[in-house]
């Protein structure tokens, strides 16, 4: 029984990083970039339907919502003020083409020592103890243990985590924002 | 957007869905998947529907710019001075134990409750300023 569930699943991560594959390959050949865009968005969700098979559906969540949402808008309110089609590149892209293929061959290299996916023996597994599964139900009453570990155990890293979209929000504003109230002051032409 | 009907009536009908979806995520993320992160993107992304439909003027005028600073500051204010609160009540940096000595265990899931809030308000509040940001320059 259970390794036919194992095959399905198989099957469909398989079909998954393919289409993920096409995706990716699709948007770099793309010259218009509203196509583009649209097709990153895709991938976002073939992205995050992964991640659910992968029992991550807190990540898988954030992904559809950022990658494929708030992050296809930001795209697009660029697009809407720049250009729609990408320039045809001057020089030869042999030099970018090689890089990307080593760093690609080194990083496959490097998965080859990582341990099976699901393994109990995997680090990720054993340290930090288990406990930390068997702890959350006694001293946090909450049966969702990611939240224990990032609002609790690690409260800590999340609150660093929120200074940082704090600090790129803020960073965002003073940029965008700032400019745009000095032409003011200068007697720039902005309509009310 | 004036001349899309459809588009107008579908996303009026959603947008109390989406956000209601979002406060689900937020409060209940101690059961389910979600949390603060999730939660305010999602709730941003109601506020995103409403500004592509109905323009940049109107979700300025229900999210106000300053309204939407005070905000980003608030949340990660939320989340430290609960950190300083569980100080003052004699327990370490964000042991939200400290606040029910007798039973931990509750004090821990109201402090979460807490904290995830702050998040949830900060994520969302800085995606619908950069939205607007974004959205509003070379309009001017």
């Amino acid at each position: 029984m259970s390794s036919t569930v194992d095959l399905e699943v198989q099957t469909v991560t398989a079909l998954l990083l393919t289409l993920l594959c096409v995706t990716a390959l699709a948007v770099v050949r793309m010259r218009n970039l509203w196509a583009a865009v649209m097709l990153m968005g895709i991938y976002s969700f073939l992205g995050a339907s992964w991640m659910l098979l992968l029992d991550a559906p807190d990540v898988a969540f954030t992904e559809a919502a950022v990658g494929a949402g708030i992050s296809t808008i930001l795209a697009l309110a660029t697009l809407a003020l720049t250009t729609t089609r990408s320039k045809q590149p001057a020089r030869s892209q042999a030099g970018p083409l090689a890089i990307v293929t080593v760093t690609g061959a080194v990083l496959m290299y490097g998965t080859v020592d990582m341990p099976r996916f699901g393994d109990p023996e995997a680090p990720a597994s054993t340290y930090p103890h288990p406990s930390y599964v068997e702890r959350t139900e006694h001293d946090i009453h909450i049966p969702n243990v990611v939240t224990a570990v990032l609002g609790s155990y690690r409260g800590y890293d999340t609150l660093g985590e929120t200074v940082v979209i704090f600090t790129a929000g803020i960073s965002v504003l003073l940029l965008l924002q700032g400019s745009r109230r000095r032409t003011r002051d200068e007697g720039g032409g902005e309509s009310p | 957007m004036t001349g899309h009907t459809i588009l107008r009536v579908v996303s009026k009908l959603l947008l109390p869905y989406v956000l209601l979806f979002a406060l689900y995520v937020q409060f209940h993320g101690d059961y389910g998947p979600g949390g603060g992160f999730q939660a305010g993107v999602i709730f941003a992304a109601g506020f995103v529907l409403y500004g592509l439909i109905y323009g940049l003027a109107a979700v300025r005028r229900v999210a106000k710019p300053r309204a939407i600073e005070i905000l980003i500051a608030a949340g990660v204010l939320l989340y430290a001075g609960t950190g300083i609160a569980t100080m003052l009540m004699g327990g370490n940096f964000l042991d939200y134990g400290a606040f029910t000595p007798a039973h931990p265990e509750k004090g821990q899931h109201y402090g979460i409750l807490v904290i995830e809030l702050g998040v949830g308000m900060t994520v969302a509040a800085v995606m619908i300023a950069v939205y607007s940001t974004f959205a509003g320059r070379g309009r001017a």
